[in-house]
């Protein structure tokens, strides 16, 4: 004895977010029903096991019904299968889009492959997230990314019109996107206290400064490769260094500043040169696509560390960033202001996000 | 003779991949009509093509134009091999030809594939050119309209209601014919589907022509269905109730009648105008009833039906004329019985005086009998000649016959909320008639007496009218326990009412209702032909008998007194029958209240078996107590009254009941009815008891915050939101083999009882709500198996006004609106009157109350030939009689007053917000006549649709609940498309008739037929219009009536 066949189909398509939310964590039908059995909802509703289980395997095929249409949001809008409020709808995609922060620290910077998506168990048992959780929330990565490469304008514009989803998200994606993109390694060891949140506010500084799409929206290329020229003219930013005359002016102009308004002055004096040609030194290589990619590991190696073994505070690291970019347009023999400009304002805000008290 | 059709497609989207080196199609399109057909170019390489094509004119009869679908078929253009087919797209163009429906078709409809679903669609374009025609000896009937609608839709007032007409062609059925055997099950599908189509089309057509004939311009409650009888062909048949209706001009009817926008027992009455101030609603088909069932089983095709039914000759006798009537008044007397005569005499000269309509206009309604019903086993055989299709109209001509006269025998001239329904196993039929023997009024009937003489019957107490008894009292056709009327004092009611139809909107109730439900299951042996159906009809009446003692049982458990909407199914399969018995329990005011149920062993010898007994009888009593809270059911206080004791004042009155007498001739049902008993007493000794005290008690309690109903509004809940949400949930449960009889009912009963709470938590966000018109269909669709299918919709409603109040409101806006209505003007004073004053007996004079008889019938089953079983059972039924409660009427009455009529409108604004940005129109479904908050202003015509579905990758698809839901899901989406399409807004009266599923698991195959059908409609929400009246002041304003969203 046994129900062979049990469906239910509203004309307005009942969904239940909780229920969703299980879906897409992966649960399978018997352990959503657990979790529901736990979340009290039964005593709430006078309801049985039996009908729990009926009620979520309904909702499953639903969702699973659904999901071919969620790979293109746009769909869902005008599709005619189901019959879903705009709220709703906008409620499924922002969920199924979203992520795990967890999730994505483990694949943020690498190719979105199928040799990524074969490691993924890993990723899996590494982060306690279901497998199923994981794909869904690499494809969604990986969907993103193939769509918007071949889109002119905006990145943040053309992924919020192509996948409906809330600005926030958008952004998001775009950092994934860019981050994929340009392969920037995020998972050695010395970055592991870095969250998802901080290199997404990066990716941001850097899609909005350092592309082609921050100089010229209007251009042909897209946000999500850097500004050749740019990144070749940051070499010539080097002058800081090697002209020793430069670097010494460069060097009382800050001290003078900043003497007696930090508590590690004398560190700072000690280790300017140093740290002046860490930045630097980044600047000018990166126009080597490789360079491109240890560009967070040298910012945190090169400058970040030195610092926090001196025991600046975020303050100290704001003050001496401002003045330090600030002085460079004061040196006599220094053209470069306007690439510094670029470059610097990036470098700053970023640093300040990654320098972590 | 004339008509033009003109089409154009435009383009379409989403289509599939169907070259999977490009990844595109390059897809054309074909537009048939009958043998016409053009092509659009091929639009090459594109998923979403445009061909914006030119007009293409079809010119055809309209005798066409009324039977064929415009068939347009979307197809890959191939330039080596043939070319494949997308899918296509029937469109029903009937709702053109009617000048008030819809005048063009234009949107986009899904691409209909019967193996993949819907792929795709299609935006197109279609209008009809008609020129008139006198011809009188035309085919056609273009111009009828259509209704599912089991009341007068809303924007119209009845002028006429003419009364049945019915219709049946038969076909082969293209899945049986031998060329299937070597054609694809796509061709054969289609086949199928455009036959449908086509005999659906003829079908509407040929009861236009009746219509025509009769005089009338619409069909209402209209009710079509399909037998498949497999081998022997396919049956088409359809009924409805002919009238001629009158367009009510939209505003000015509300301007003049707020009161009608308020809700009157659920506020959606607005469109009724004048003429029906408070009586819409209407339930769905309304079937099967209790009382007089009777088989009649023909062995030998279709002659000769065997008496193993006595009851059938009983009531085939002929009835006097005259004496059935019933009442008669003081001084009114000798006008009234002649008018009642006339009446009578007028339809009697109908040869069927059925109504399909459930929901009257006031006044119409004059009194109910009780339910009649009347069953048939038949053996199919081949039906040799598909245009002369008598066998099966004789058969139906039988079981109307058997109706007509169960009827006569309840002193009733007329039947409402009448329908027909069969069961097929194999190559046995069974078919199914029932009804509400019912007196009407004669005020909207063609050949009755004039108007004017009518008012006299119109002003009866509106509250409890219908429940006096029609049939005389001396002569009851089966023993009731009659009362006075609880309301008026004046005339007799029976302790029990069943009906078919909808509760009466002026119906006087006291609490809530709720959903009572029996289940049945009964085996039997595998049979072949003659053998199995001599079988089933043995089997039949005590079907119908447990089936009316469980309804019984369960009524009593909830302290409630009548029935309505009752529809009982009874299914046929190989192994066992099914039954089931749906309908809404209410507590009139105007009939005593029920006793309870007293448990009784025969042996009291053992202690322990006391225990036992009293155990039972507290856990009854208890949950007696718990409904009556739990459905506000709370009889204001009770003056003691001698039992049976002569109500003083109506003695005369009883004394001229006496002169007409007569009918004695209807066989006895059980004697369910035995007053003077305490309670209704059930004798546990017996199995079949313990099993309905099982059965009473396992029906768990609806969950807090929840009601449910068959009918179309829940008694004392009219405050409705406008959230509305329409499902349609399916069930196939596998029952092992060798199960005994109460094995399979408790079986069953949990199926359904199962599905009712996945319901209620699966819309328990919708809370406070009431899920109504709850309908069950029941099937066997192969040994083993049991599918029930429900479709209903869930209402949310406002918890924060009392619901007392509410109902009064409601009642005031209906006694306001009546008066309002010119043709009773002069009762103006009366009617207040009537209903202010605390004292109901005070009202009018003595012939307004006249035509007030309503009966109801209790218990009734007969079947006299199985006397002796049945005596045992008798003993064990009994009622108590009842104390009689004279301040209810007190009570109820001076609630009325309480309720300012403006909350009831304040109420209504309620609207959930319409989302803006959805590039999808927003259609509403509802298997309910009206949409609460808001006002339909306009019917497109009827929507009759038929799909057929199959798979031969069922796993693939996600198993037969994967498949089934797809299906459901498309079949919505192809309803909705075609309504927004025609420019409306949602469907009213909707229902899936059909839903008939077929799956072979090991060949990975399935395979479902549903048919579905429901009206177009635009409607517009109250607040939307209060503002636009506000605005303008002006009655004049048309609402715009742009789809609104949600």
């Amino acid at each position: 004895m046994s129900v062979e066949l049990d469906v239910f189909v509203g004309n307005t398509t009942i969904m239940d977010k909780e229920v969703y939310q299980l879906w897409l964590n992966g649960y399978t039908v018997n352990d959503a029903v657990k979790v529901r059995i736990e979340g009290g909802v039964m005593e709430e509703c006078e309801a049985s096991a039996e009908v729990l289980l009926s009620d979520t395997m309904d909702q499953y095929r639903t969702f699973q019904m659904c999901e071919r249409l969620l790979h293109h949001p746009a769909k869902l809008a005008n599709q005619l299968l189901f019959q879903i409020p705009p709220d709703r709808q906008a409620m499924l995609i922002e969920r199924y889009y979203a992520f795990d922060d967890l999730f994505v620290r483990e694949v943020l910077g690498k190719k979105l492959s199928k040799g990524t998506k074969k490691d993924l168990d890993d990723v899996s048992t590494k982060t306690g997230i279901t497998l199923k959780s994981c794909r869904r929330q690499f494809d969604n990565f990986k969907r993103v990314f193939k769509v918007v490469e071949e889109l002119k304008g905006p990145l943040v514009e053309n992924i919020r019109q192509h996948f409906l989803l809330p600005d926030q998200l958008a952004r998001d994606y775009a950092a994934i996107v860019f981050f994929a993109n340009n392969r920037f390694e995020t998972g050695k060891k010395k970055l592991q206290y870095l969250t998802f949140q901080d290199f997404a506010f990066c990716a941001g500084q850097l899609i909005n400064n350092w592309t082609l799409g921050a100089v010229d929206n209007m251009m042909e290329d897209m946000d999500v490769d850097l500004d050749k020229e740019f990144l070749q003219d940051l070499k010539d930013l080097k002058i800081l260094i090697t002209d020793k005359d430069l670097l010494d002016q460069h060097k009382s102009l800050v001290c003078t500043a900043l003497r007696g308004k930090t508590n590690v002055y004398n560190e700072m004096e000690a280790n300017f040169k140093n740290l002046s040609r860490g930045l630097v030194n980044i600047a000018a290589k990166l126009i080597n696509a490789k360079d491109v990619r240890d560009f967070f590991i040298d910012l945190v190696e090169k400058f970040i560390e030195p610092c926090r073994s001196d025991k600046w505070t975020s303050i100290d690291m704001n003050l001496y960033l401002t003045h330090y970019t600030n002085s460079a347009h004061i040196l006599d023999t220094f053209k470069h202001h306007a690439v510094w400009t670029r470059y610097m304002g990036v470098i700053k805000s970023c640093i300040l996000r990654l320098y972590h008290d | 003779m004339p008509g033009k059709l003109k089409a154009k497609i435009v383009a379409g989207r989403h289509l599939p991949v169907m070259d999977r080196a490009s990844d595109l199609t390059d897809a054309f399109v074909e537009v048939k009509f009958g043998n016409t057909t053009f092509k659009t170019d091929v639009y090459p390489k594109s998923l979403n093509p445009q061909w914006n094509s030119e007009w293409f004119k079809f010119e055809v009869d309209d005798e066409d134009l009324q039977d064929e679908p415009l068939q347009i078929t979307v197809l890959d253009h191939d330039t080596y091999s043939a070319n494949d087919s997308i899918g296509k797209v029937y469109i029903d163009i009937d709702p053109l030809l009617c000048s008030e429906a819809a005048t063009v078709i234009s949107g986009w409809l899904p691409i209909y594939d019967t193996i993949h679903g819907i792929r795709g669609e299609i935006n197109v374009l279609v209008k009809v050119d008609l020129f008139n025609d006198l011809n009188r000896f035309r085919q056609s009937s273009c111009g009828v309209k259509f209704f599912c609608t089991t009341s007068v839709p809303r924007c119209y007032r009845a002028v006429l209601v003419h009364g049945f007409v019915e219709e049946l062609v038969v076909n082969e059925d293209p899945e049986y014919q031998w060329i299937d055997r070597i054609r694809t099950p796509r061709a054969s599908n289609e086949a199928r589907q455009r036959l449908i189509f086509l005999m659906s089309g003829e079908l509407q057509r040929k009861i236009g022509l009746k219509v025509l004939e009769m005089g009338g311009n619409a069909v209402v409650g209209y009710l079509q269905c399909f037998d498949l009888e497999g081998e022997s062909g396919l049956v088409v048949r359809a009924i409805g109730t002919a009238c001629t209706l009158e367009k009510i001009s939209t505003f000015p009817a509300t301007a003049t009648h707020p009161s009608n926008s308020s809700p009157s027992k659920d506020m959606k009455e607005p469109g009724f105008g004048e003429e029906a101030p408070g009586v819409p609603l209407s339930s769905g088909p309304p079937t099967p009833l209790r009382a007089q069932t009777f088989s009649s089983f023909s062995p030998s095709k279709s002659y000769s039906r065997q008496s193993s039914s006595s009851d059938t000759e009983l009531s085939l006798t002929p009835k006097t004329g005259m004496g059935s009537g019933g009442s008669v008044g003081k001084e009114a007397g000798p006008l009234k019985a002649l008018l009642r005569q006339q009446t009578q005499s007028a339809l009697e000269q109908r040869e069927y005086p059925f109504f399909t309509l459930t929901a009257f206009p006031p006044g119409f309604l004059l009194h109910v009998g009780g339910v009649v019903s009347a069953r048939s086993v038949k053996l199919l055989d081949r039906i040799h000649n598909p245009d002369e299709p008598e066998t099966r109209d004789a058969w139906w001509e039988e079981i109307r016959q058997e109706i007509k006269s169960h009827a006569k025998a309840l002193g009733c001239h007329a039947v409402v909320g009448y329908s027909e329904s069969t069961s097929i196993c194999e190559e046995v039929c069974i078919l199914s008639a029932s009804g509400t023997a019912a007196i009407l009024s004669s005020r909207f009937m063609q050949d009755g007496p004039p108007d004017t003489e009518h008012r006299f019957e119109e002003v009866v107490s509106p509250g409890c009218g219908f429940c006096h008894i029609p049939y005389d009292e001396l002569n009851i056709p089966f023993p009731a326990q009659l009362t006075y009327c609880y309301c008026c004092r004046r005339y007799k009611v029976p302790d029990v009412l069943f009906t078919t139809i909808d509760l009466p909107n002026e119906a006087n109730v006291t609490g809530k209702g709720c959903l009572i439900q029996a289940r049945l299951c009964r085996t039997k042996k595998k049979a072949q032909g003659e053998g199995n159906a001599t079988a089933i009809s043995s089997l039949l009446p005590f079907l119908e008998y447990e089936l009316h003692t469980q309804l019984m049982n369960k009524l009593k458990l909830r302290s409630m007194n009548a029935l309505f909407g009752l529809r009982i199914q009874i299914s046929v399969g190989e192994t066992m029958l099914l039954g089931i018995a749906s309908a809404t329990g209410v507590y009139l005011t105007a009939l005593p209240s029920p006793g309870g149920i007293q448990i009784a062993g025969k042996t009291p010898s053992d202690i322990t078996y006391e225990q036992h007994i009293s155990t039972m009888q507290k856990k009854i009593n208890d949950t007696i107590a718990k409904n009556k809270e739990l459905h506000d059911i709370n009889p204001p206080e009770v003056v003691e009254e001698i039992i049976g004791s002569p109500i003083p004042e109506p003695r005369q009155r009883s004394r001229l009941f006496r002169s007409h007498s007569e009918s004695s001739d209807e066989v006895s049902e059980l004697d369910l009815s035995h007053g003077k008993k305490d309670a209704f007493v059930l004798e546990i000794d017996d199995t079949d008891a313990v099993e309905d005290i099982h059965a009473l008690l396992t029906d768990s309690p609806t969950p807090a915050g929840f009601y449910s109903c068959n009918t179309e509004i829940m008694p004392g809940i009219q405050n409705w939101t406008s959230a509305i949400q329409m499902f349609t949930s399916v069930r196939v449960f596998r029952l092992n083999a060798n199960l005994t009889n109460q094995g399979l009912n408790k079986i069953f009963s949990d199926l359904c009882e199962n599905l009712l709470k996945s319901l209620y938590f699966k819309l328990r966000s919708m809370v406070p709500c009431c899920l109504c018109h709850l309908n069950f269909t029941v099937a066997i669709p192969e040994d083993e198996l049991i599918q029930v299918a429900v479709t209903a919709v869930a209402m949310s409603f406002d918890k924060e006004q009392p619901l007392e109040n509410g109902k009064q409101s409601g009642e005031k806006t209906l006694i306001k609106a009546v008066t309002e209505n010119d043709e009773q003007l002069q009762f103006n004073l009366e009617l207040n009157a009537e209903t202010s004053s605390s004292n109901p007996r005070s009202s009018p004079k003595g012939l307004s109350e006249v035509g007030s008889h309503l009966s109801a019938r209790a218990s009734s089953v007969d079947y006299s030939s199985f006397a002796d079983r049945c005596s045992s059972w008798i003993e064990q039924l009994k009622l108590k009689a009842h104390t009689i409660r004279r301040g209810s009427v007190k009570t109820t009455s001076s609630l009325e007053k309480a309720s300012p009529l403006p909350e009831g409108r304040s109420r209504s604004l309620r609207s959930d917000r319409s989302y803006s940005g959805s590039s999808v129109a927003v259609v509403k479904m509802t298997p309910l006549s009206f949409i609460p908050g808001a006002k339909i202003i306009k019917y497109l015509g009827i929507i009759n649709m038929f799909f057929i579905r199959e798979t031969s990758s069922l796993r693939e698809e996600g198993g037969v609940s994967g498949f089934l839901h797809t299906f459901i899901a498309e079949v919505f989406a192809m309803v909705r498309a075609h309504v927004a399409a025609l420019g409306g807004n949602a469907v009213v009266s909707y229902s899936m008739k059909e839903c008939v599923f077929m799956e072979n698991p090991n060949k990975n195959q399935a395979q479902c037929l549903i048919n579905v059908s429901g009206d177009a409609v635009i409607f517009v929400r109250e607040s939307e219009l209060d503002s636009t009246l506000v605005q303008t002041q002006s009655a004049t304003t048309h609402p715009s009536n742009g789809g609104e969203g949600t």
